[in-house]
C-alpha cells in the first residue's frame, strides 16, 4: 500500500505540472504539442524492453514485449521526428 | 548498474520530458524543446537496458530496429495535411503498446499486489479503448469510413461493454491467475473502442483525437504503476493532462460538451429551423471580381486573412503568402485570424500556413484577432464558413448559437472567396455573405487568390 501511495503521489504532482505547463502553450504550437507528447508516451517502451529482454529462451511474455516494443519505437522515433519537422517550418520572417 | 541509478537517471529523464514540454511554450524555443524530450527517451532507454532483469537482447535489437524504421518511414512521408490522421494512429499505437505490456508482466509477475492487477486491468481497459478508438478516428479521418453507424440503445450498449469490463478486471484483482479474464477485457474493451467512436462524425474527429490522445498518456501511465516505474507514471500523466487540456480548448471553440460528442447526436445533422438561404440571401448577395477587390487593397491599411480548411484542401496557402507579401510590399499590415477549429485537429491551420513560410507572429488567434476587427480595412476569409457566422452571436436556439466566432463582418469590408453559397459543417446558412459590408467572390480559393495577385501586380 504504501508502494502504491508514493506511485499515486508522483501521479498526482506530475498531473499537475502538466496542467501547469500545457496552459501556457500558445494555440499555434498546439498540434506539434499533440505529435511531440503523443512520442512521450511512447515512454512504454521501457516497459517493452524489459518484458522482450526478460529470458534467453522466448516465452509468450517475450513476444508480446516485442510486439509492444515496436509499436512503442514507431509511437517514439516517428513522433519525434514528426515534431521536429513541424517545428523547424515555424520561423520568423522580418 | 544498480537499480538505485537507474532510478536516477528515470529521474533526470522525467526532468527532461518536463522541461521538453515547456520548451513548447514558445516557437522560438520549441525545436529545442522537442530535443530534450527525444534525449529524455533515449537516456531512459539506456538506463533500462543496464537493469539487470534483461538477459536477451536479440528481440530488443530487432524490435528496435523495425520500430525505427517504420516510425521514420511515418514521419519522413506524411503530407501537413494529413497530420490527423498520423496523430490518430500513433495515440493508437501507444495505447496496444500498453496494453501488451501489462500482459506481459501479468504473465511474469509472481505473487502480484493489489496495485499490481488493478493497474493491470486499467491499462489493458484504456489501451484497447484508444487503439481500436484510436483505428476507428484514422480510417473516418482517412474517409475510408464515411457512414455514422448508430442505432437505438446504443449508449445502454456502450454503458454494458463498461460494466463487463469492470466486471472483468474486478475478476482479475480477486483472483490475479485468471489471465484468461484479462485478455476477454481487453476483447470486450475493443469492441467497446470501436463502439464509442463509429457514431461520432468527420467534424467532431480533433475532440476525439485529443481525448484519445490524453487516454495514450493515461494507458502509458496505469502500466507505470503496473511495473512501479516513475518516468512511465510522469511522462503518462503529462501527456494525459496535455490531452486533457486540448479536449477541453476544442469542445469550447466548437460550443459542445465532450459528453455531447461521444454520446449526443452526430453533430453533422442540418438544422431544420431557422431562417432558409433564400430567406437570408435573396437580392442580397453582391458577388464582386479580382479588379475590385485589388482597388479596395488600393485604400486599405491593414488586411486580416481568415483561413478556413477549405483554403488548405485547395492547397492556396502559397498562393496566399504571395498575396499577403505584395499588399506588405505597399505597406499594408496583414495579419491571419486562425480559428481554434480551423484545420482538423488543434493548431492544424498554423501549421499548414507555417509550412508555407509565413511568419509565425503573424498568425493569431482569436482573442486577440478579434479586438482588432474594427480597425481592419479588409477582412478576406478564404474557406471558411461556420467559424465566422454572426448568427453564433445574435441567434440563441441555432446549431451554432454560443460558438465563439471571428468578427469578421466588423471590419470595413468583407471579401469572402468560397465557391458557391453551400452551408459549412452546421448545415445553417451564413448572414455574413449578404451583409451590407461583404462581397462574395466565387471561386476555389486557389485561383481566386491567383487572380487577386495578378490584379494586385497590375494595380
Amino acid at each position: 500500500m504504501e508502494v502504491f501511495v508514493a506511485a499515486l503521489t508522483v501521479f498526482v504532482l506530475a498531473v499537475f505540472i502538466g496542467f501547469e505547463i500545457i496552459t501556457k502553450i500558445p494555440p499555434t504550437l498546439h498540434t506539434p504539442l499533440m505529435s511531440g507528447s503523443n512520442a512521450i508516451s511512447g515512454v512504454t517502451l521501457v516497459g517493452a524492453l524489459l518484458s522482450a529482454g526478460s529470458s534467453e529462451d522466448p516465452t509468450l511474455a517475450t513476444y508480446l514485449g516485442l510486439a509492444a516494443l515496436v509499436f512503442a519505437t514507431i509511437n517514439a522515433v516517428g513522433g519525434f521526428m514528426v515534431t521536429h519537422r513541424m517545428l523547424s517550418m515555424f520561423k520568423r520572417r522580418d | 548498474m544498480s537499480m538505485t541509478l537507474i532510478n536516477f537517471a528515470y529521474l533526470v529523464a522525467s526532468v527532461l520530458f518536463i522541461l521538453g514540454l515547456k520548451g513548447l511554450t514558445h516557437p522560438r524555443t520549441a525545436v529545442r524543446g522537442n530535443t530534450l524530450g527525444a534525449l529524455a527517451m533515449l537516456l531512459a532507454v539506456l538506463a533500462t537496458l543496464l537493469d539487470q532483469r534483461i538477459l536477451s537482447f536479440e528481440y530488443i535489437l530487432i524490435g528496435v530496429v523495425v520500430g525505427s524504421l517504420i516510425g521514420v518511414a511515418f514521419a519522413a512521408k506524411i503530407p501537413m495535411t494529413s497530420m490527423p490522421e498520423l496523430v490518430a494512429i500513433f495515440n493508437g499505437f501507444g495505447g496496444v503498446a500498453s496494453v501488451l505490456v501489462a500482459g506481459a508482466a501479468l504473465i511474469e509477475v509472481q505473487g502480484p499486489s493489489h496495485q499490481f492487477t488493478v493497474s493491470t486491468a486499467a491499462s489493458g481497459l484504456i489501451g484497447a479503448v484508444t487503439f481500436w478508438g484510436s483505428l476507428v478516428a484514422f480510417f473516418k479521418l482517412m474517409e475510408v469510413l464515411k457512414r455514422l453507424i448508430q442505432f437505438p440503445g446504443q449508449q445502454f450498449f456502450n454503458g454494458l461493454l463498461t460494466l463487463v469490463c469492470i466486471g472483468l478486471g474486478s475478476w482479475l484483482v480477486l483472483e490475479p491467475g485468471q489471465m484468461d479474464a484479462f485478455w476477454i477485457m481487453v476483447c470486450v474493451a475493443s469492441l467497446l473502442g470501436v463502439m464509442l467512436v463509429v457514431p461520432i462524425g468527420g467534424a467532431d474527429m480533433p475532440v476525439v483525437i485529443a481525448f484519445l490522445n490524453s487516454c495514450s498518456g493515461l494507458a502509458a501511465a496505469a502500466t507505470g504503476f503496473v511495473l512501479d516505474n516513475n518516468v512511465l507514471i510522469i511522462a503518462g500523466s503529462l501527456v494525459g493532462a496535455s490531452g486533457l487540456i486540448l479536449t477541453q480548448i476544442m469542445c469550447k471553440a466548437m460550443n459542445r460538451s465532450l459528453g455531447n460528442v461521444f454520446f449526443g447526436d452526430s453533430g453533422a445533422t442540418p438544422a431544420a429551423s431557422g431562417a432558409s438561404d433564400d430567406e437570408v440571401y435573396a437580392g442580397k448577395i453582391k458577388s464582386t471580381s479580382a479588379d475590385e477587390v485589388a482597388m479596395l487593397f488600393d485604400t486599405a491599411r491593414r488586411v486580416v486573412i481568415v483561413p478556413g480548411y477549405g483554403m488548405a484542401v485547395a492547397q492556396a496557402q502559397h498562393a496566399v503568402r504571395d498575396l499577403a507579401d505584395l499588399l506588405e510590399q505597399r505597406g499594408i499590415e496583414v495579419e491571419y485570424g486562425i480559428h481554434p477549429v480551423a484545420g482538423r485537429m488543434p493548431g492544424h491551420m498554423n501549421v499548414l500556413l507555417a509550412e508555407a513560410e509565413i511568419s509565425y507572429d503573424k498568425l493569431v488567434e482569436m482573442d486577440r484577432i478579434n479586438a482588432t476587427f474594427q480597425q481592419t480595412d479588409v477582412a478576406l476569409v478564404i474557406g471558411a464558413n461556420d467559424v465566422v457566422n454572426p448568427l453564433a452571436r445574435e441567434d440563441n436556439s441555432g446549431p451554432i448559437a454560443g460558438m465563439p466566432i471571428l468578427d469578421v463582418d466588423k471590419s470595413r469590408t468583407v471579401v469572402v472567396i468560397k465557391r458557391s453559397l453551400s452551408p459549412g459543417f452546421a448545415g445553417i446558412p451564413n448572414p455574413l455573405f449578404a451583409a451590407d459590408n461583404s462581397l462574395m467572390f466565387f471561386g476555389s480559393a486557389k485561383e481566386a487568390v491567383l487572380d487577386l495577385v495578378t490584379a494586385v501586380k497590375e494595380s
